[in-house]
């Protein structure tokens, strides 16, 4: 073979350090604050609407020591952890049912349809007439939205059952209780844990637009509260405070659902 | 019984058992409104009723033209904005680095939170429900498009910057069909959100819509137009998430033909 | 005119590092069909994936006429062992070979041509305005062949083309190749793990050892073209050749001392 020339001599490549990504993000978001707090000290953002990152971060420790945020905070957590269980409890009871019979599901599949796509925020004159204005109204809506999203996939999990493991059930000629408790339940799992996951954030959403429109105490009636005190500083605050129990609330959910899916030999939830 | 269960093993034999359904429920709404003297449940015919009446006078169109005109528009800007800056994260891993902490935050905003900034911003009007939904369609989208950006087939990458296929070509041959079932899927996320953002913005910040007329007709004890707002916008979701699956479906077979239909 | 010096690959794992290939060294010459051929678990991907351009190798260097790979050279094409996934699903079997060419300095019209041209080199001018999935494996890996073609390469590099396609498709893809490369006069890396196949295609075959791969041997294959499926391997030469190979390989695979050599 002919020998190489005169060619440069092979060097090592090293991969980037590790040090840049971490430093990327946390770069990034300084940038960010400190062009948000530039533009609008110098007024191109109307310091009106848009106070400086400072003022927010000021006002938002404020609060902290105030006795507003915390029952505020409280308020909401408390009545998004009842939606969740009374709409996660009911959809899966429902849901299991109508898995299994197959007829029931199919007559009640255009009622399903028809009702799931409706605004439950469209129902909110009508629970304040008929329930109130309390956290029972904001209740409601909260479940009737979170049971739809619950109900469709823990229908489609209990039918899920893989072909092979229900004929081997049947040729061993397990009961129809054994069949469902070892094999339809334990497949509807995993959807399970996805629709509890977007029925925690929907249950969310649909708390917080409650205490906006219906003025129930929490976080979403604190925002427009500041708002129409001409507080924006404190809505802003109280905005980030939203964010941050969704992401809270986010994380403890996927930590509880990891915890169930292991324990039913699920590795990680999808 | 046996019958039964075979009758729901054939598709026509499933729509056929939903079919009896629907009309089981309707007539059942009907039979037991029908005498209602209650205020706050009317009787179905006179719902039926006020819906074909009042829906169809200008002032009704003008309401509903204005809840399908800001419900397009902002779906339109959430999704252009979400495709665009999903694809440009998806495909960036140094911008996806940079702002994914960021992004994660913003997202975890629940969207109606953000009715009163917007009402600061824009007043009461049609700014407010377009931006807001805009902004609330636009996590769903953009998520999900980068989601798919990010993951494109290994080998279809590697086929393209083999042959060095880049900048125009590459995005619209290769990322844009390879990504749209995932763009598919966050945008059917989407309207349902936008539904939600548009009724709501007209409950608190417009003088135009369904929402505004929901809310005016129960301020008014108007209850019968109160109800048939409610079915009109049942009618309306309905209608939007349907068409949007047939579609879907459509665009679905495209992008990917040996793909089984769900 | 294409030279592999002291390539090295690793990859980092938990454990440290997985070396796929380690002190690979080889020149192809021009118009020339080289052959790498291995067992399995061998870092045969690993090394068409560096001198691709596709990857970066952790030391060493691949250099092609002169200049350092340092990305997807511009004269290079690759056809890939998943046909189905290297084509577009979505596009037309002719707008799939003509994506390559939709670059700068390119006419319609002589894209036209080009397409054309290659579609009816590997006799399927008639499946022009079909998707890839109305097409058999053996039809999807003659496009992505031609879509090769098409762009004209100086370097035709293919991983395992023909490893998912049926014995009788196979014989004739591989007759393809080499009409190919006779009347282009391109330069072909082949990368395969059937021996026959190897020795029938080729002008000289490396063998690579498991990971952390190195080349064992280079054989010349001094068999007449053209070569034939019948004729060439009715030749006591072929067999020879395919023995010395297989043996090679097999060695490989039972004494694990030669791989860590």
């Amino acid at each position: 073979m002919t020998a190489v020339q005169s060619l440069p001599v092979a060097r090592r490549r090293t991969s980037r350090p590790r040090v840049a990504r971490v430093a990327r993000p946390v770069v990034a978001v300084a940038v960010l604050i400190g062009a948000q707090e530039a533009l609008t000290r110098t007024d191109v953002l109307p310091a009106g609407y848009f106070p400086p990152a400072s003022e927010i971060v000021r006002t938002f420790v404020g609060e902290l020591g105030d006795d507003s945020l915390g029952p505020a905070l409280m308020s909401t957590v408390r009545t998004w952890l009842l939606a969740l269980l009374v709409s996660v409890g009911l959809g899966t009871a429902v849901g299991v049912l109508l898995g299994l019979v197959r007829p029931l599901e199919a007559f009640l599949r255009p009622v399903i349809e028809f009702m799931r796509p409706v605004p439950s925020v469209a129902l909110i004159p009508l629970v304040v007439l008929t329930i109130g204005t309390g956290s029972g109204a904001a209740l409601f809506l909260a479940c009737f939205a979170a049971f739809w999203q619950v109900l469709v996939p823990v229908i489609t999990g209990v039918r899920s059952a893989p072909a092979i493991a229900l004929d081997t059930a049947r040729s061993y000629s397990l009961s129809t209780w054994q069949r469902i408790r070892w094999i339809q339940l334990p497949s509807m799992l995993p959807h399970l844990a996805t629709a509890t996951r977007l029925a925690a954030s929907t249950t969310l959403i649909l708390i917080v637009t409650a205490e906006i429109i219906i003025q129930m105490p929490g976080i979403g009636h604190e925002i427009t509260m500041s708002r129409s005190a001409g507080d924006p500083a404190r809505m802003y605050a109280y905005i980030a405070l939203s964010g941050a129990a969704g992401i809270v609330l986010n994380v403890l959910v996927r930590r509880i659902e990891k915890r169930l899916n292991a324990s039913h030999g699920l590795e990680g939830s999808r | 019984m046996t019958t039964l269960t075979t009758s729901v093993s054939t598709a026509r034999g499933r729509a056929v058992i939903g079919a009896a359904g629907a009309l089981t429920a309707l007539g059942a709404w009907f039979m037991l409104s029908r005498g209602s003297e209650n205020v706050y449940f009317p009787a179905l015919p006179a719902i039926l009723d006020e819906t074909w009446e009042y829906w169809r006078t200008a002032e009704g169109l003008r309401n509903l033209g204005a809840s399908l005109t800001t419900l397009s528009l902002g779906l339109c800007l959430g999704i252009v904005f979400g495709v665009a800056i999903g694809l440009v994260i998806g495909q960036l891993t140094f911008v996806e680095q940079a702002i994914s902490p960021a992004l994660e935050f913003a997202r975890a905003i629940p969207a109606t939170a953000l009715i009163p900034f917007a009402m600061m911003l824009f007043g009461v009007g049609d700014n407010t429900k377009i931006f807001l939904i805009a902004l609330g369609s636009l996590w769903p989208v953009l998520l999900n498009t980068a989601d798919g950006a990010r993951r494109i087939d290994p080998t279809l990458r590697d086929s393209a910057r083999a042959f060095r296929i880049a900048g125009f070509q590459r995005q619209a041959f290769i990322v844009v069909p390879a990504v749209l079932p995932r763009i598919l899927v966050g945008i059917r996320i989407a309207i349902p959100l936008g539904l939600i953002l548009m009724v709501t913005s007209e409950m608190v910040g417009a003088q135009e819509g369904l929402g505004f007329v929901i809310t005016q007709a129960q301020a008014t004890f108007q209850l019968v137009t109160m109800w048939s707002g409610i079915v009109v916008l049942g009618v309306l979701g309905f209608s939007i998430t349907f068409a949007y699956s047939l579609l879907e479906r459509v665009l679905l077979r495209w992008s990917d033909p040996r793909r089984e239909d769900a | 005119m294409l030279i592999v010096t002291e390539l090295e690959k690793t990859y980092p794992t938990k454990k440290g590092g997985f070396t796929a290939v380690r002190d690979m060294s080889f020149t192809v010459q021009e118009g020339e069909l080289f052959s790498i051929v291995g067992p399995s678990g061998a870092g045969k991907t690993t090394l068409l994936r560096c001198i691709a351009g596709l990857d970066r190798p952790t030391s060493g260097g691949v250099y092609f006429q002169g200049r350092e790979v340092d990305g997807p050279p511009e004269d290079f094409a690759i056809v890939f062992q998943d046909y189905a996934r290297s084509l577009l699903p979505w596009a037309t079997v002719g707008t799939n070979v003509e994506l390559p060419l939709m670059k700068k300095g390119n006419t319609a019209a002589e894209r036209n041509r080009r397409v054309t041209t290659a579609l009816a080199e590997v006799g399927l001018s008639d499946a022009v305005d079909k998707k890839p999935f109305q097409l058999s494996g053996g039809m999807q890996q003659r496009v992505a062949i031609a879509r090769a073609i098409a762009y004209r390469p100086k370097v035709l590099i293919m991983d395992e083309p023909f490893a998912s396609v049926d014995a009788q498709t196979r014989a004739d893809l591989e007759d393809l190749v080499l009409r190919v490369k006779e009347e282009t006069g391109t330069t072909i890396l082949f990368v395969t793990h059937d021996v026959d196949e190897s020795v029938y295609l080729s002008n000289r075959v490396a063998m690579v050892t498991r990971s952390p791969s190195r080349i064992a041997e280079v054989v010349d294959i001094d068999l007449p073209f053209p070569r034939d499926q019948i004729a060439t391997k009715s030749l006591p030469e072929f067999a020879r050749l395919r023995a010395h190979v297989f043996g090679g390989i097999r060695d490989m695979v039972h004494d694990t001392t030669l791989a860590h050599a």
